[in-house]
């Protein structure tokens, strides 16, 4: 079954290889978008590992513990890429998700018990309503430049936390139990893969391009005419719908939920998996979210060093690499380095990356992509041409 | 009626803490752009310095006050040259990330070494209340209203008329200008954050005389609410974060006296959402175009 994906995925990687790279060198420092190689390597891995999970929890071979660490590394997925397109694509820094995991969780699982609504209805009306939550506080504080929003989602996570202790339809402080066990990993593996091509979709349309236009300088993106304001609250109420979804899938895996489940603690999760994978790269901020769901059931010893730790590697990354450990470039892009045909560039502005040392935090990223976004519309078309034909 | 302006001495005391917490992030902003998010665990730290101060060397309120807010003087040092410094330069996003994994960093160092339960705040002025007519008013709350107002004339005392609080103003102004007019800009923004530190600390010793508990995650809600006062002032205005603490501290008494004490921590929220809608420099500020 693997073989069936083996042949088109890898026969294209290597044709293309050779037109492509010389694009690539000419344009030095600009992002290699289509370089070939690893990134179907990548994708081969994923597809491969993603078959051999089916094919697996289909047979009923996992057991129920690791299928629930499954589960939740799909769900972290979700928040983590949500997530990042707020904070490493917009550049704007939302840090309440767990909130508007709540507002998913709470609203879907209530339909669900209540409502009789179908799980797939459920969850999309959850996102909805996060999305909404969004909306109402992504509109009044993106308007202003500054880190109002900042403040604005750190305080909404207590705000929804008060708000379902005093209504009387949550279950208050206590919960609310007997949710029914709707996800299963199929619910969640679609929910996943939904996720990523509507987000590395958007990120690539023309609206993609202007939030990355107003990450690298709002004043010069509103001068070229963006609409600031609205690439930045589509991006933040994006994010809070997936959010919400993700949060509806959580619900109804767990089966119970309190308002302590959705507290800053987890938002910080869902941060340092951003940061880790790389501050506008969604494939680092899958392998993160993998990683750091994963890496916590292993060292349950440490379980109290845990937010020390968190929290000193926030504080480490980026003092050394400002646009998260992996920086901004996806996988692919990251391994392809070490290739010769696809060497981004020698020049001071490489970036992220096994190059610079540490200490050379402000010339990191910053010039490199400043040109990268200028240049990128017009090398497009060229390269997707080389790849279909 | 009298209930009102009972409430209202209450606010006061309230709004004076929360102003002086406001006061080191309406500095901070004005010299750095920076919402320094770790100013609320600076406010926990200062406190349970003042509680080591009072229990393990029997101090009074003053030598107490002053260690606490050496302390926090210290440390408001430290995370501005270990953490803010390097990142000067790089994007807003980073600086903010930090800011929150030092405020993160506190709390939890702070419940790994001092245990998350909360302690009593050594009883440092003995309570005694004062009846005038139907108001009833404790002499705790004079001192926390008498030491705010006594810090706050220091503080202007030293943003107006020093050469210090004219580095300061002119930071703030413009950094680069004042930088080729030869001001040491690095060494401003250190003392700016240590004197926003130190009031910080102070505040946190008034807290803990005045509701007799601390505990490692004392910072957060208040640094909030702070932040937002100095939003509600004018964020970068000193007389506004006076003002905006004061506001929030009244809005905030009223609301657990008159409708919900559940919803005490909503109002900060809800003050936020309003007058980033309604007027975003804030009560004091001037609608000026936002700078890049």
């Amino acid at each position: 079954m693997e073989g069936e994906n083996l042949p088109p995925a890898s026969s294209s990687g290597v044709s293309s290889a050779s037109t492509a790279s010389s694009a690539v060198n000419a344009s030095r420092n600009i992002r290699p978008r289509l370089t070939p190689g690893w990134r179907f390597g990548v994708y081969f891995i994923a597809f491969a590992g993603l078959l051999w999970l089916n094919v697996w929890a289909y047979l009923g071979r996992f057991d129920y513990y690791v299928l629930g660490i499954i589960m939740m590394m799909g769900i972290n997925t979700i928040l983590a890429t949500s997530l990042n397109l707020i904070n490493g694509f917009a550049g704007q820094f939302a840090i309440g998700h767990a909130g508007f995991m709540a507002i998913g969780a709470y609203t879907a699982a209530l339909l669900t018990m209540h409502a009789r609504v179908s799980f797939a209805l459920a969850l999309v009306l959850g996102g909805l309503a996060a999305g909404a939550v969004g909306l109402f506080i992504g509109i009044p504080t993106l308007r202003l430049r500054g880190d109002y929003l900042a403040i604005a989602t750190l305080g909404l996570g207590e705000i929804i936390r008060v708000i379902i202790v005093n209504l009387p339809i949550t279950g208050g402080a206590f919960g609310l139990s007997g949710i029914l066990p709707y996800t299963t990993f199929f619910w969640v593996e679609g929910a996943v893969i939904l996720t990523l091509v509507v987000l590395s979709n958007f990120i690539r349309s023309s609206h993609g391009r202007a939030l990355l236009a107003v990450r690298e300088d709002e004043f010069a993106a509103e001068a070229v005419g963006v609409p600031t304001t609205y690439y930045k609250v589509l991006a933040f109420v994006m994010g809070s719908f997936f959010a919400g979804v993700a949060g509806g899938l959580f619900a109804h895996y767990l089966l119970f939920i309190d308002p302590s489940q959705f507290g800053i603690i987890r938002s910080i999760d869902i941060l340092i998996m951003v940061v880790l994978g790389g501050l506008g790269s969604l494939s680092g901020s899958v392998v993160a979210a993998i990683v750091l769901t994963a890496l916590p059931e292993y060292l349950r010893g440490f379980a109290e060093y845990r937010m020390v730790a968190y929290s000193a590697l926030l504080i480490l990354i980026m003092l050394v690499r400002p646009a998260g450990l992996f920086g901004r470039v996806e996988i692919w892009e990251l391994l392809n380095r070490g290739r010769p045909c696809s060497r981004p560039g020698a020049g001071p502005g490489a970036g992220p990356g096994p190059g610079p040392g540490p200490g050379s935090t402000g010339p990191g990223p910053e010039p490199r992509t400043k040109a990268e976004s200028g240049m990128k519309p017009g090398l497009e078309p060229a390269g997707r041409q080389e790849v279909t034909g | 009626m009298v209930e009102i302006i009972q409430q209202l001495i209450n606010g006061l005391s309230l709004g004076s803490i929360y102003a002086l917490i406001a006061l080191g992030y309406t500095m901070v902003y004005g010299v750095l752009k920076l919402i320094n998010f770790a100013h609320g665990d600076v406010y926990m730290v200062g406190a349970f310095a003042g509680f080591f101060a009072a229990t393990s060397f029997g101090w009074g309120f003053f030598p107490t006050l002053l260690f606490a807010m050496a302390v926090a003087a210290v440390l408001g040092l430290l995370i501005e040259r270990v953490a803010y410094r390097p990142l000067r330069n790089a994007s807003r996003i980073a600086a903010l990330i930090t800011a929150i994994g030092v405020s993160l960093f506190l709390e939890n160092l702070g419940i790994l070494i001092l245990h998350p339960d909360p302690r009593a705040f050594p009883d440092l002025i003995g309570l005694r209340t004062f009846e005038i007519g139907p108001l009833l008013i404790n002499n705790r709350q004079l001192v926390i209203i008498g030491t705010s107002v006594l810090l706050m004339l220091l503080l202007h005392y030293i943003v107006t008329r020093t050469k210090m609080g004219k580095a300061m103003r002119a930071v703030a102004e413009d950094g680069e200008t004042s930088r080729l007019m030869g001001i040491n800009i690095d060494r401003t923004i250190a003392f700016t954050f240590a004197l926003g530190s130190a009031l910080a600390a102070a505040a946190g010793v008034l807290v803990g005389i005045y509701y007799t508990r601390i505990d490692p995650l004392m910072g957060f809600m208040p640094g909030l609410k702070a932040f937002v006062a100095a939003v509600l002032g004018g964020i970068g205005l000193i007389p506004g974060a006076m003002l905006g603490g004061l506001v929030m501290g009244i809005a905030e008494v009223f609301v657990v006296a008159f409708i919900s004490s559940s919803w005490k921590d909503g109002v900060a929220f809800a003050i936020l959402i309003l007058i980033l809608l309604l007027k975003p420099s804030g009560l004091l500020g001037r609608a000026a175009r936002e700078k890049a």
